[in-house]
């Protein structure tokens, strides 16, 4: 209930400092020289000490993308990129590997610190709402920092369980033929541009497993940071899950003020068997650009989930309120008879911000159900457009899906937009779609305001009401920071 | 000899569709500390009106007059300062805001206003507390906090909450806008008691109503008729008898 409160302060910090979060570490950095070739692959591969399969899998990745072209249906608009004009390999300069918290760089937990970590604690400091109907489950920190994971926390509990927890380097090492099985299975090499790109030069992010039975028994996290100058960030995240087991992912991130677009394009893979479920949740918030719309993050994002085994669960939950464009749809492939998939989402976009998301519901096998909350905020002079595809294909009996669009707009110089599309090859499936726009009424605000409520505390309470069916799917530790970036980024967009 | 609220000559106007429409048209009015009023008037005659500009709504256009409370220039506050200053407005159509849970909005908005008060905020467990025993006072059920702010709630419902508002608020003076319209007989009793009950020298009121049941329970120190725009009369509790039983038209024709 204080989130408010708190943002409030949050907000008022924020007016004066701009973007808080806007921070450079000064690390010691270990830099590829710019440009994009085979050599650049071969390098990135050799340093992080690869088998010669992954090279072999990198290359032909590459070959591919040389033959691919950016995709221009989505509705932004960018200056083109010169994939030429970038770094693709960034590491802090290797001391030998910290072993706990205490030898990981103190200019690196200075940043931690910066960004809040740990969030679970500040959510159950500030009450949030539901935080007591949760379980608490301890936080497992994978920091990316860069490209290169530093610090893994709580790896022994994880160990105990049988759950591989780690940066995705490690494991090409040394889980490499569970990797090898499965990495690229969901999102192929070749499946589009910026996935061609990542399987190429990808030189970080995270990998999971979770054997048969187990239920992980904490929340995983990672925090994303891009911090070096010029430096594409390119991530891999790959995700498991065996028989009976669960796993819930936590992914946040927060990027430096920069005056150069910044790419970002990652992979992320999740594969559940017969009766498992994986929880997804993103708190995504790039840096946005200036007012202009200057300096803001590109993210051009893949992330796909299969449910390969019967009555198996993948669900997204995302909170995106950052970059200057995204273009992403998080989306499920129901091959396994009864799957579910599920897909929450929040879109705000302000000032000159562009987004098109949305998600992909491929119905394969029957009795499968898939649920679409979409919720976008559009505020300035932004433009979102949320793009939904639900496919039912012939197989697929009494397959269900549900979608609802919601719109809310905040001033009249922004956009919105809502693109459905639905194949269905089934008599027996059922899709409803339902959309609404609204705006925050001159009443609701004024009601607010009578109760001593200031215009942005008015503002932060109706979107977070708006976005209530799907800030409720966050595990807490992100609740409390979904609540902020909605208000902050909003700020100023009234009055 | 009052400087508690004093309203002075206030005229106002909001666009409709493009042209102005003049609803308040000079208004007079002083509410000393400590004192209940009432506001009888017909239909469309500008009461809620002048309690959304009594509490700084900003679609109407105050073109003349001025209104000063606890000695400042209440006009030139933004609403949430005034609500910090110590007003209420019980809303005669309560707003809905959807998915905002009620127990969320209250202790957001109470903190808000204890702040601005310099008081100490509330922390879940005192808030949870004060809450309660108000809800108790008021029959309403605990489940009407864990629902949206106003969404699906009765027209009884919906005015209990208000009340419910501003007995958390500890408004100086509470505008009440026809809370008692839609209120059944038990209702009815229930609200005046939870204004009742605020009566003191460090609470005041404006009660808008239309049926003089409501003075029967809430005894009002004195009785305003408005219509058009004006003030046209001002008395003691039995102007509402009167109009009770012989409707506005002497008033009006005495004030033509
Ligand atoms: N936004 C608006 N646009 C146009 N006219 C308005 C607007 N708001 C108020 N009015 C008009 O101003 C006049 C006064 O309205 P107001 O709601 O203040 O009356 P009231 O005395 O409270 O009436 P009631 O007893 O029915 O509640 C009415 O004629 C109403 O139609
Ligand atoms: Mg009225």
């Amino acid at each position: 209930m204080p989130a408010v409160t708190e943002t409030r302060e949050t907000v008022e910090k924020l007016a004066k400092s701009s973007y808080e979060w806007g921070f450079e570490t000064d690390i010691e950095m270990d830099i590829a020289p710019k440009g994009l070739n085979e050599e650049t692959v071969r390098l990135i591969s050799a340093r992080k000490e690869e088998p010669e399969w992954m090279l072999e899998w990198r290359l032909k990745a590459f070959r591919m993308w040389l033959e691919m072209k950016e995709p221009e249906w989505a509705k932004v608009s960018h200056p083109p990129i010169d994939y030429q004009d970038a770094h693709y390999f960034a590491q802090p300069k290797k001391k030998p590997g910290p072993k706990s918290l205490d030898e990981v760089d103190p200019e690196l937990l200075k940043t931690y610190a910066k960004l809040g970590i740990p969030l679970h604690e500040q959510a159950l400091l500030a009450g949030v709402e539901g935080a007591d109907e949760q379980k608490r489950m301890p936080v497992a920190v994978d920091a990316v920092f860069d490209s290169v994971s530093v610090a893994t926390t709580f790896r022994k509990t994880l160990e105990e369980a049988g759950v591989i927890f780690c940066p995705i380097s490690e494991a090409i090492r040394e889980h490499s033929d569970l990797v090898k099985q499965y990495l690229g299975s969901v999102v192929p090499a070749g499946d589009n541009f910026f996935a061609a790109l990542n399987s190429a030069v990808f030189t970080d992010g995270s990998f999971v497993y979770v054997p048969k039975g187990v239920r992980c028994p904490m929340e995983l996290s990672t925090y994303f940071r891009i911090n070096a100058r010029n430096t594409g960030q390119f991530e891999r995240t790959l995700i498991i899950v065996e028989e009976r087991a669960s796993v819930s992912y936590l992914e946040g991130c927060t990027a430096p003020q920069r005056d150069e677009n910044q790419l970002h394009a990652a992979v992320v893979e999740l594969i559940a068997m017969d009766d498992a479920s994986i929880k997804y949740s993103t708190v995504q918030n790039w840096y946005p650009g200036d007012d202009e719309g200057r300096g803001g993050i590109y993210n051009f994002v893949t992330k796909r989930g299969a449910c390969r085994g019967a009555r198996s669960k993948i669900s997204w939950t995302q909170v995106e309120t950052g970059s200057s464009i995204t273009w992403k749809y998080p989306s499920c492939v129901l091959a396994g008879e009864g799957s579910v998939g599920e897909f929450y989402s929040v879109a705000v976009t302000n000032n000159h911000q562009q987004a098109d998301t949305g998600t992909k519901m491929i119905h394969l096998a029957p009795n499968t159900r898939s649920t679409i909350i979409a919720k976008t905020i559009s505020a300035g002079k932004s433009d979102s457009t949320y793009r939904g595809l639900v496919r039912m294909q012939p197989k697929a009996r009494n397959a269900r899906n549900f979608t609802q669009c919601d719109s809310l707009l905040i001033g009249d110089q922004c956009g919105a937009h809502t693109v459905p599309y639905i194949e269905s090859r089934n008599m027996t499936a059922r899709i409803e779609h339902e959309a609404t726009t609204s705006k925050i009424s001159e009443d609701q605000l004024f009601y607010c305001r009578s109760r001593g409520l200031s215009e942005e505390d008015a503002v932060g309470l109706i979107v977070n009401g708006f976005c209530r069916e799907v800030l409720k799917e966050l595990p807490m530790e992100f609740a409390v920071e979904a609540q902020k970036l909605l208000q902050i980024s909003l700020e100023g967009s009234v009055g | 000899m009052s400087d508690f609220l004093k309203i002075q000559g206030l005229e106002a106007r909001i666009d409709a569709d493009g042209t102005p429409k003049e609803i308040l048209k000079g208004i007079d009015l002083e509410i000393p500390k400590g004192e209940i009023h009432a506001i009888m008037g017909p239909n469309g005659s500008g009461k809620s009106t002048l309690s959304y500009v009594l509490s700084g709504r900003e679609d109407y256009e105050v073109t003349g007059g001025s209104a000063t409370f606890k000695g400042e220039d209440l006009l030139a506050l933004e609403p949430e300062e005034r609500a910090a200053l110590g007003m209420f407005l019980a809303f005669q159509s309560p707003v809905e805001l959807p998915g905002v849970n009620n127990a969320n909005f209250l202790r957001t908005a109470v903190n808000a206003v204890r702040r601005a008060r310099g008081e100490d905020e509330l922390d879940a467990v005192a808030f949870l507390k004060a809450v309660r025993a108000e809800t108790k006072r008021l029959s309403m059920s605990d489940e009407m906090l864990k629902r949206a702010v106003n969404v699906g709630f009765s027209g009884g419902e919906k005015k209990r909450n208000e009340v419910l508002q501003m007995r958390l608020l500890q408004p100086s003076f509470a505008i009440l806008d026809e809370t008692d319209s839609g209120l059944d007989i038990d209702a009815l009793r229930i609200v005046a008691d939870g204004v009742n009950s605020l009566r003191g020298p460090d609470f005041s009121a404006l009660v808008i109503t239309h049926h003089q049941r409501l003075l029967d329970y809430i005894v009002p120190d004195r009785v305003h008729v408005m219509a058009k725009g004006k003030i046209i009369y001002s008395g003691g509790p039995e102007v509402a008898k009167t109009l009770e039983k012989q409707g506005y038209t002497q008033f009006l024709e005495a004030a033509a």
